[in-house]
């Protein structure tokens, strides 16, 4: 048993030192950060923790899918809108974020360090249905909203929501014909004309080139209206036959000429989205939040790390080395999976600390009722470990229990701040199992077969 | 000492514990149509945190809103600085935010958006509805694990709802104590509160399981001895677990609530009050209840010192 003990001794030890080395925040080796991302070519900075919104700052939008009482939900139609929602994230430039379905008719999309999110919600949700439309000799300029193929009651919507818009709409009972759609792009850029006025420039595909070109070419001298979700983004009058690329102008913002460009680059949505809830958080509140947390976990560890001393004198130094080395695989295990780590996931981390020294505390107490019966320190060592197991692994379960009916609700309702106390918690427990019990046990182990004699001679080691 | 026959002081104390609790949901029932005070995590509803660069007067902005067509706003200032302004109204989408948004900058300058939340009415309710189903779920759960683990043992499924009447006696303490402070500091009930109260119903039923467990190996092993003996015995060696146990916790607790920033402090505090009455709860109301339905008597009968000198636990 001995031999054992020693080989196990070691492999603790060294991994104790593995996760301290992959917990501090320095640089890791490429090959280390190459072996966790996900995919070919890419790297996963585990250089420092991944924070959640609430210590870094940002934005979380819930939408939904807008569509009438009692129409079913298409899997795919939602599947496809996640993955259209995704490349626009992308397309803005936000670091980092994050976008899930969630249920059946839901996104979930995690904007970190977005803090003024309007524009971006805005280009994330619009449907982004991009048609050219056939003006039958009308007038129509930017601003109008108007009724097309594609979109027949697009009128009576827009006033739905806004009353205000009727004055917009010039043509509320015509529907005009959609002739082309945004399926003939191929990609949109914003950029600034030579007045520094923000424009969309457009590149066609090869079907859509020529299509376009059939179309300008019969219509020199018409105004070719460009439409937006039924709104016309403007109608400039055609002077030669087009076929490769196009430049759309307005009075365009460079955020809305941007949101604009993105939602043609990626092409519509085929299921229209609302907002259902919006959370931001500034990252001056986030930064305040991870410092206090700093300096109160710091403080409660070496508080319990001193009662445990001070209550169980040797064993109870074992039993800290054992906690430091517990610290130490929690936060590898945060980076390694990843784990996003939120306020409450922090406050779960250090109750399951909390917890963890409640296993010891079971085994000590039941060592020390042992030693006083009588028993021989190495026996009373061994009841004191197999005697608690059945109350700490129970105890532990139904901890267990608790952090799955969490985390199950955190995930179905967007609160990912439940979710991540659940995992830090449930991370916490398992790991506690392992150091309180096996590697408490194993550091005991080895200092009786090294120093058993003097345990035995000064029970104020102890403490009993 | 014997603690299981003093079990009507204890079920007493607890009594008392839970009574604000209960008579402050009534009230609360009555006036407002909500049993607790919740936050728009369950009632929907915009809350809207801006800092100005000048002092303002909450009901200037609530003005802004009040135009804007909601007259059910409220705001009020949260900071002693007096920048920050917290308003709260029913839940708005992001073009309404927009116009709003811009006609408060165009009356007070701009402002620095602390937080924002909007969140829908249905999304609201369906969060509570929610909740309510994961604390169920988890006592469920948590009867059923219990009564598997305890099998051997005579009647495991006594053992199994004692946890849990301990279990409900914790959360209804912890409602007593976010009542109280309601009434004092406008504390509301969301997300996190519910992370506490499953927080503390497992921390509260590990608790109970440690002294379960010491039943458990007692009576094995002292089979002649009366069943209030055996929990008697339980209990009182179990008892510096208990206490070293609590500490820790606590001291965990306290520094995270003095060190660790207001936007946890309300959660922490709840936490401890939770942990606290959990483990009170383990020793003074789920073995008491084994040994009450075992004795089919309510009440224990506290019976002189001399006469009990039998049940002296070894020291």
């Amino acid at each position: 048993m001995r031999n054992n003990n020693t080989v196990t001794l070691v492999a603790i030890l060294l991994l104790f030192v593995a996760s301290l080395y992959i917990a501090l925040p320095i640089d890791h080796p490429l090959w280390l950060e190459e072996a966790l991302a996900p995919g070919e070519n890419t790297q996963r900075d585990i250089r420092n923790l991944t924070l959640g919104l609430d210590l870094k700052g940002g934005t979380q939008v819930l939408l939904e899918a807008d569509l009438p009482e009692g129409q079913a939900i298409d899997a795919d139609a939602m599947s496809t809108a996640k993955v259209i929602v995704e490349q626009r994230v992308n397309g803005l430039g936000v670091s980092e974020p994050n976008v899930q379905l969630q249920g059946e008719n839901r996104i979930i999309v995690e904007l970190p360090g977005v803090s003024n999110p309007d524009q971006a919600i805005n280009t994330i949700r619009s449907t982004g249905q991009l048609e050219f439309i056939e003006p039958a000799g009308e007038r129509l300029t930017g601003g109008n909203i108007i009724n097309t193929t594609n979109r027949p009651d697009a009128v009576k919507r827009a006033v739905a929501t806004d009353p205000a818009a009727v004055a917009a709409a010039p043509f509320p009972d015509r529907t005009f014909e959609t002739v082309m759609t945004g399926d003939i792009l191929q990609n949109a850029v914003a950029s600034q004309d030579e007045y520094n006025q923000w424009q969309i420039q457009f590149s066609l595909t090869g079907d859509g080139s020529s299509q376009f070109f059939e179309y300008t070419r019969n219509h020199i001298g018409q105004p070719l209206v460009i439409v937006l979700d039924g709104r016309v983004l403007s109608a400039p009058v055609i002077n030669a036959a087009i076929n490769d690329n196009g430049v759309i102008t307005g009075q365009f913002s460079s955020e809305e000429a941007d949101g604009l460009a993105i939602q043609m680059r990626y092409g519509a949505l085929p299921v229209p989205l609302k907002v259902v809830d919006v959370r931001t958080i500034g990252a001056s509140l986030g930064q305040d939040s991870v410092d206090a947390s700093l300096t109160a976990g710091i403080i409660g560890m070496a508080m319990v790390l001193l009662f445990m001393l001070v209550l169980y004198r040797l064993p109870g130094l074992l039993a800290d080395v054992a906690l430091s080395a517990y610290v130490a695989f929690n936060i590898a295990i945060y980076k390694l999976l990843p784990v996003t780590l939120t306020l409450p996931g922090i406050a779960g981390f250090l109750l399951s600390i909390g917890m963890a020294v409640d296993a010891n505390i079971l085994i000590f107490e039941r060592m020390k009722e042992e030693l006083r019966a009588g028993r021989s320190v190495r026996l009373a060592v061994e009841t004191g470990f197999s005697r608690a197991w059945p109350a700490i692994r129970d105890g532990n379960l139904s901890t267990l229990i608790s952090c799955a009916v969490l985390y199950w609700f955190g995930n179905n309702f967007g609160a990912s701040i439940v979710k991540g106390f659940a995992i830090t918690l449930a991370v916490g427990v398992l790991l506690s199992m392992f150091t309180a019990v096996f590697a408490t046990r194993t550091f005991m182990r080895a200092f009786l077969s090294t120093q058993g004699q003097r345990l035995l001679d000064n029970r104020g080691l102890i403490g009993y | 000492m014997n603690l299981v026959e003093r079990r009507k002081l204890w079920f007493s104390i607890s009594v008392i514990a839970i009574l604000p609790g209960i008579l402050f949901m009534i009230w609360h029932m009555a006036t407002v149509g909500t049993p607790l005070p919740l936050a728009i995590d369950y009632t929907g509803g915009t809350q809207w945190e801006m800092r100005f660069e000048q002092p303002v007067a909450p009901t200037d902005v609530r003005q802004i809103f009040v135009e804007a067509g909601f007259p059910d706003t409220s705001a009020f200032l949260v900071n002693e600085d007096g920048r920050t302004v917290q308003l709260k109204l029913k839940s708005i989408d992001p073009d309404q935010k927009d116009t709003i948004g811009a006609a408060v900058i165009a009356r007070f300058g701009n402002f620095d958006e602390r937080s924002y939340r909007s969140i829908g009415p249905t999304i609201g309710s369906e969060v509570s509805r929610a909740a309510l189903l994961a604390v169920i779920a988890a006592s469920v759960l948590i009867l059923i694990y219990i009564a598997f683990a305890f099998r051997e043992v005579p009647h495991p499924f006594r053992f199994g709802t004692a946890a849990i009447l301990a279990l409900v006696h914790d959360v209804f303490v912890t409602i007593s104590f976010v009542s109280i402070m309601n009434l004092v500091a406008g504390w509301e009930i969301d997300a996190l509160f519910l992370t506490a109260v499953l927080t503390v119903i497992g921390f509260s039923v590990n608790d109970t399981i440690v002294i379960f467990d010491r039943m458990r190996e007692n009576l094995h092993r002292h089979r002649g001895e009366a069943f209030a003996t055996v929990t008697n015995r339980s209990l009182l060696e179990t008892m510096q677990r208990s206490i070293s146990t609590q500490v820790t916790a606590m001291l965990i607790l306290v520094a995270l609530i003095i060190f660790g920033g207001a936007t946890l402090r309300i959660f922490m505090s709840t936490l401890l009050v939770g942990l606290i009455s959990g483990t009170y709860s383990s020793i003074f109301n789920a073995a008491p209840v084994v040994v009450a339905w075992e004795e089919r008597k309510l009440f224990g009968t506290v019976v002189p010192e001399t006469q009990a000198s039998s049940v002296a636990v070894r020291a």
